[in-house]
């Protein structure tokens, strides 16, 4: 499993430039500096379905917290509820949860805060019918943020919990 | 020169040869100054002549010393354009008036040269100008190599013969050494006098690794580590390089600090949504649960005795500090700030205070409580201070400040009455220092 899933993202990208021809790929990333979000600059229809880029581009490969908070919001829910629909559909996918704090939070707190953000993602896809042994979780603390500079919209984007696909990608 | 064991062979060979005082100390070791808040502090003023000899090793020894005393609040080295007599024999008293008209209470002499068989000689001698007597004096032999260490161990002297209290300047610092962007930092383990001489990395910076802890009885570190994986803590002996993971718990283990006789770690656990504290015995390798609760516990520290335990919990809404007994049990809360978070807390060495982060309105101060949680006492304040580590001597604590956005975290330290703040030199950014024991 990789640190830098958006490094795994990238390198997928460039995969596809050479499946779908160059015009997509030429775009640069999408601003707002998200995790993998680069994708999302190709627009929804680049996709085939099932693949790693569909779930990131038009489901949603994360939900995001308030500060200091585990709760699911109700954008956050209905993210999963499609995540979950379309981990049921493609059920050869297995994948690792990742918990995320902003940085204003001491390092150790924000390990556990990050692990029970990912925690509650994890238990909200296995009451959608998604069974436990397709997931991982890991938490990262605020040792991964996206988004980096002083203000509120950043902090907002590093307060999540990533759903990061890893097996099945035949 | 390899540092890894040279150093560790060097502390015999210098305490070896310091066996044999070659002066007496004139009087009984009474202190010279009252270590403690409030007051009318005012350090003690103190002339660091060259040391004479061997000229080059001479100066150096003199600037090692007198950049440690810059940095120590409690002395305050005399600016050396100011001095009136030189100093040519180092062995002879100094003209007491000559000092005492630049207001100087001690003076240091000292000599610096080789042996026939090519060691290293240094001596010192400290003088109380007042009495015009000798107060402290020592010679030493030992490796060229080892030339900084002679000067920190000389520092720590005279430190403990003016204050009465031990030094902390023979000693280490353990840290986390950043550099890439934020989105992807690269940290790496390092380990540096604390001065900031002498760096040398432990890890290659392919794992990410954070909060380095130093044995208090070793040369062990432990530290968290992402790998393969759930992140575990790890150990690692900074002299031989070996590293092995601490248990097989059955999820993210983190936070962990050694016991202060080395024997155990101490660690936090998550396993679902709860975060608990655990032990595990070094030797036997046998675990124990500390905490049951569905919060999360975590940053422990022991206090210097070993029977209690200091954490951060958040199960009465917020983080809060809390102290239990050292084989668990229900903890009781001594952190009570109005509007405020605390968190990261660690028992001070000699057992008098606990120091901790703060977080009120958006700024994060360091700070120390006595264990019942009373006679707080805000040391910095501001965006974003975080994880005090103590001094061996309990006078001082190390931290890091990172000021936000893309910019990095810098160590500082600081005197726990929050007189002096000084940046500790790393090569580039740098979290989570710890300091080592007086390696003496």
């Amino acid at each position: 499993m990789s640190v830098f899933n958006s490094v795994r993202l990238v390198k997928f990208a460039a995969v596809l430039c050479v499946a779908f021809g160059m015009a997509a790929c030429s775009k640069s990333p999408d601003e707002n500096g998200a995790n993998g979000a680069n994708l999302a600059g190709q627009g929804a229809g680049a996709a085939t379905p099932g693949s790693a880029q569909d779930f990131v581009v038009n489901v949603g490969d994360r939900v995001f917290f308030e500060t200091d908070s585990t709760e699911l919001t109700p954008t956050a829910q209905a993210t999963l509820d499609k995540q979950a629909r379309w981990l049921n559909q493609y059920s050869r996918y297995s994948f690792t949860v990742e918990g995320h704090a902003d940085e204003r939070g001491t390092r150790e707190y924000n390990f556990a805060l990050g692990a029970r953000r990912s925690e509650v993602t994890k238990e909200y896809l296995v009451a959608r019918g998604i069974s436990s042994s397709r997931m991982k979780t890991i938490s990262y603390g605020k040792e991964r943020p996206v988004s980096v500079c002083n203000d509120i919209s950043c902090w907002s984007q590093n307060r999540r919990a990533v759903t990061v696909l890893s097996g099945g990608t035949s | 020169m390899t540092f890894s064991l040279s150093r560790r062979n060097a502390t015999a060979l210098i305490a070896g040869a310091a066996a044999a005082p070659w002066i007496a100390p004139a009087r009984a070791q009474e202190r010279y100054l009252d270590i403690r808040p409030g007051g009318q502090f005012r350090p003690v003023t103190i002339a660091v002549t060259n040391f004479v000899g061997e000229a080059q090793q001479g100066a150096a020894t003199t600037s090692v010393i007198t950049n440690n005393f810059k940095r120590s609040v409690f002395l305050q080295p005399l600016e050396q354009k100011s001095f009136v007599e030189t100093i040519s024999n180092p062995d002879q008293a100094p003209q007491m008036d000559s000092w005492k008209m630049i207001n100087a209470q001690f003076v240091v002499t000292g000599r610096s040269g080789r042996n026939p068989d090519g060691r290293l000689r240094t001596d010192f001698r400290l003088w109380d100008v007042a009495t015009g007597q000798q107060v402290a004096g020592q010679q030493y032999v030992t490796d060229p190599a080892n030339s900084r260490r002679v000067a920190h161990i000389i520092s720590d002297a005279i430190f403990a013969r003016v204050t009465g209290e031990k030094g902390h300047f023979d000693t280490r610092v353990v840290f986390v050494d950043e550099s890439g962007p934020k989105e992807k930092r690269r940290k790496r383990l390092a380990i540096m006098d604390q001065d900031g001489a002498n760096i040398r990395y432990l890890t290659r910076g392919d794992d990410l690794v954070v909060t380095p802890r130093f044995s208090p009885s070793s040369q062990d570190v432990t530290f968290m580590s992402f790998g393969a994986g759930d992140p575990k803590v790890y150990v690692l002996n900074i002299e031989n390089g070996q590293r092995e993971v601490v248990g097989n718990f059955p999820g993210m283990t983190f936070s962990p600090r050694f016991s202060p006789d080395g024997q155990r770690i101490i660690m936090s656990l998550s396993q679902g949504s709860a975060t608990n504290l655990f032990t595990m015995d070094l030797r036997s390798r046998s675990t124990m649960r500390l905490t049951n609760t569905a919060a999360i516990d975590t940053s422990p520290s022991y206090s210097p005795d070993g029977s209690q335990i200091v954490f951060e919990s958040d199960r009465g809404g917020g983080q809060q500090i809390y102290t239990m007994g050292a084989s668990g049990g229900g903890g009781k809360r001594i952190s009570f700030g109005e509007g405020a978070r605390y968190s990261t807390p660690v028992w001070s060495p000699k057992g008098d205070y606990i120091a901790f982060t703060r977080q009120k309105g958006g700024s994060f101060g360091i700070g120390v409580m006595k264990p019942d949680g009373s006679g707080e006492r805000i040391l910095t304040e501001g965006y974003h201070n975080e994880g005090p580590t103590w001094a061996p001597n309990g006078l001082y604590l190390m931290f890091f400040r990172d000021p936000g956005g893309q910019s990095g975290s810098k160590i500082f330290m600081c005197d726990i009455f929050g007189r002096g703040e000084f940046p500790v030199a790393t090569p580039a950014f740098g979290s989570d220092p710890s300091w080592g024991p007086l390696l003496g």
